[in-house]
């Protein structure tokens, strides 16, 4: 029980990254990013890829995630960076189907279908497996704390307020002259580089990644979070993160309790509760339950 | 050689016209409504599901089966877009598109509730594949896209000549003028809403009238759709056909080079090509 417990929160962990990555580029900046499962699974392919092939320090394999995942974000804003956002969002929802197929066809690269096990964590080999659990479930935690001290230090600076003068309005920045495009392009690869190191962080802890688990699903799971926590708050991303863990496995129990349902469709009535729920919040309360705060500086004046 | 190239053309052909229904869905919903509606993939696929229970479960034949998938389809579009994506509107076009997706997530489930994973075939009589100068073309192919041709057709006539598709089009080329000429918006995106995810309904099925269909049959059209809609320029109706003939020609014609497992990752390569050439697509961004 412990074990699974420990899991869980691991794996909560790994969702608030997600969800911190996407804070950046959907939160703070505006920029749609419906490919998470890709940069998700770019990060995850390209760590394993290096640690195991090259028995590469593993810290060297998260950089290598960050690193690959953001010139991936960089490029797909690249190309759409002078188009309306709509064309982001399709690029971004075909890039994580690209991602998926490549992962399934490069034999040589990726062992297809098949996946790469065999990932090393740290310690693994010297700890018990519980032991493992807990250690990782802390590295998660760590690497959650550092995410969210960045990203906050990110939203307080005079750079943050820009991103958020490009959410609100880009031709205002653009005629108080900032580099519009730029900051797009470098908010979208933080952001798309946090989910790289998220990938990094599932592929060391779970020791194996195939094509099928970076399924589109975890887009609506992360969007979820994000908003049921608060849109353009990084608290709100993790708490978000956690709450969605909770229900996906708080559902998980739910249907044992309805009999004469399949396998298929308790996996189908999960998934519609994770829909209908992204649904109903984005309808109710769009600025989730922890709104984002109003900047201090016009708090002030803005106050009564 | 040449006969293998020829062969993968008229393949390609039929595939770029079956593709050309739903990305006239796709493509007829941004010009109106202006944003991506992304649930057209679970539309795809209830559309290909209620043609499947007409015609394998009622035994009705492959034509009268499509218009029941566009009638359900379009039902399904029109509601779901009354009650989940409209108001979502006021919330901009990346907040409601975000809401499609949760949307087409929740349909693709349903479905997948009412009729499990398997893959499904249609009920269709078997003929011999046609042969000529060494091209095979089966007959089912043939009535396939003469279906498609057929639908496109009537919906050209509709939005060329009657007074409601006169009316979209207005409002998809300038709303606020169509609002000052009285022209109700909302009865207008209604119909959008239903006649868009009914294309995509009737696409859903086409495509899978030829093999076979589950409830991620929508899901892995869907890639082509938007290729298609974007290749031709989005918003351009007339763009979506000439974009989805391109991406089917080209998804055929990518197996002289390709594993046929990498055909998908056609589509999202045309949409790169195409944004960073010319991102108004082919036809440019023009609503008729």
């Amino acid at each position: 029980m412990e074990n699974y417990l420990v899991a869980i929160v691991t794996f909560a962990g790994i969702y608030a990254l997600l969800a911190m990555g996407l804070n950046v580029s959907w939160g703070m900046t505006g920029l749609v990013n419906l490919g998470m499962a890709g940069f998700f699974a770019l990060g995850a392919y390209a760590s394993a890829i290096l640690t195991v092939r090259t028995g590469a320090w593993i810290p060297l394999g998260f950089g290598l995630a960050a690193i690959v995942a953001a010139l991936a974000g960089a490029a797909l804003m690249g190309i759409t960076r002078k188009l309306r956002g709509d064309y982001l969002a399709i690029i971004t929802l075909g890039f994580s189907e690209f991602v998926r197929l490549v992962a399934a066809n490069e034999i040589w690269l990726t062992r297809g279908s098949d996946g790469i096990s065999g990932i090393p964590g740290p310690w693994r080999g010297e700890l018990s497996p519980a032991q493992f659990n807990v250690l990782f479930c802390v590295i998660v935690l760590v690497l959650v704390a550092v995410a969210y001290v960045v990203c906050e230090r990110l939203r307080d600076s005079p750079y943050g307020r820009v991103l958020r003068a490009v959410r609100e309005d880009d031709t205002v920045a653009a005629v108080a002259g900032k580099a519009v495009d730029r900051y797009k392009l470098q908010a979208f690869a933080i952001g798309a580089g946090i989910m790289g190191v998220a990938g990094a962080a599932y592929g060391h802890y779970t020791s194996y990644i195939a094509p099928d688990i970076f399924r589109p699903l975890i887009t609506i799971y992360i969007f979820l979070a994000l908003t049921a926590g608060g849109v353009g708050n990084n608290r709100g991303a993790v708490v978000g993160a956690f709450l969605v863990m909770a229900i996906l496995e708080g559902t998980r129990f739910l249907w044992d309790v309805v009999p004469g349902l399949a396998a298929v469709q308790k996996a189908a009535l999960r998934e519609i509760v994770i829909g209908v729920l992204l649904i109903v919040v984005m309808r109710l309360r769009p600025e989730g339950l922890l709104p984002e705060p109003v900047p201090k500086v016009l708090d002030k004046e803005t106050t009564r | 050689m040449l006969a293998e190239v020829a062969q993968l053309l008229v393949n390609g052909i039929v595939t770029g016209t079956l593709l050309a229904v739903p990305a006239i869905g796709f493509t007829a919903i941004f010009a109106v409504l202006r944003f991506p509606n992304f649930a057209i993939a679970s539309h795809c696929t209830i559309g290909a599901f209620a043609g499947y229970v007409a015609n394998v479960t009622f035994g009705v034949p492959a034509a009268p089966a499509l218009a029941f998938a566009f009638l359900v389809a379009g039902l399904f579009g029109l509601l779901t877009d009354e009650f989940v994506l409209k108001p979502m509107r006021p919330y901009g076009a990346l907040t409601t598109a975000i809401a499609a997706i949760a949307l087409t997530v929740v349909l693709e489930n349903v479905v997948r509730f009412a009729f499990g994973n398997d893959l499904r075939g249609y009920d269709l009589p078997i003929f011999r594949d046609w042969r000529f100068w060494g091209i095979r073309l089966g007959p089912q192919q043939v009535e396939n896209m003469a279906l498609a041709v057929s639908v496109m057709a009537a919906l050209f006539l509709f939005l060329k000549f009657s007074r409601t598709g006169k009316t979209m089009r207005a409002v998809a080329d300038n709303p606020t003028l169509a609002a000052i000429k009285g022209i109700d918006a909302d009865l207008v995106g209604r119909i959008v809403a239903f006649v868009g995810m009914g294309l995509a309904g009737v696409g859903g099925m086409l495509l899978g009238l030829d093999t076979s269909i589950d409830p991620l049959t929508g899901f892995r059209v869907v890639l082509s759709v938007f290729a298609a809609a974007v290749v031709g320029g989005l918003g351009s109706i007339p763009g979506a056909v000439v974009g989805a003939l391109v991406v089917g020609v080209a998804e055929e014609l990518s197996l002289l080079v390709v594993e046929p497992t990498y055909r998908s990752a056609v589509g999202f390569l045309a949409i790169l090509i195409v944004l960073t050439l010319r991102p108004r697509g082919l036809l440019g961004e023009k609503a008729y």
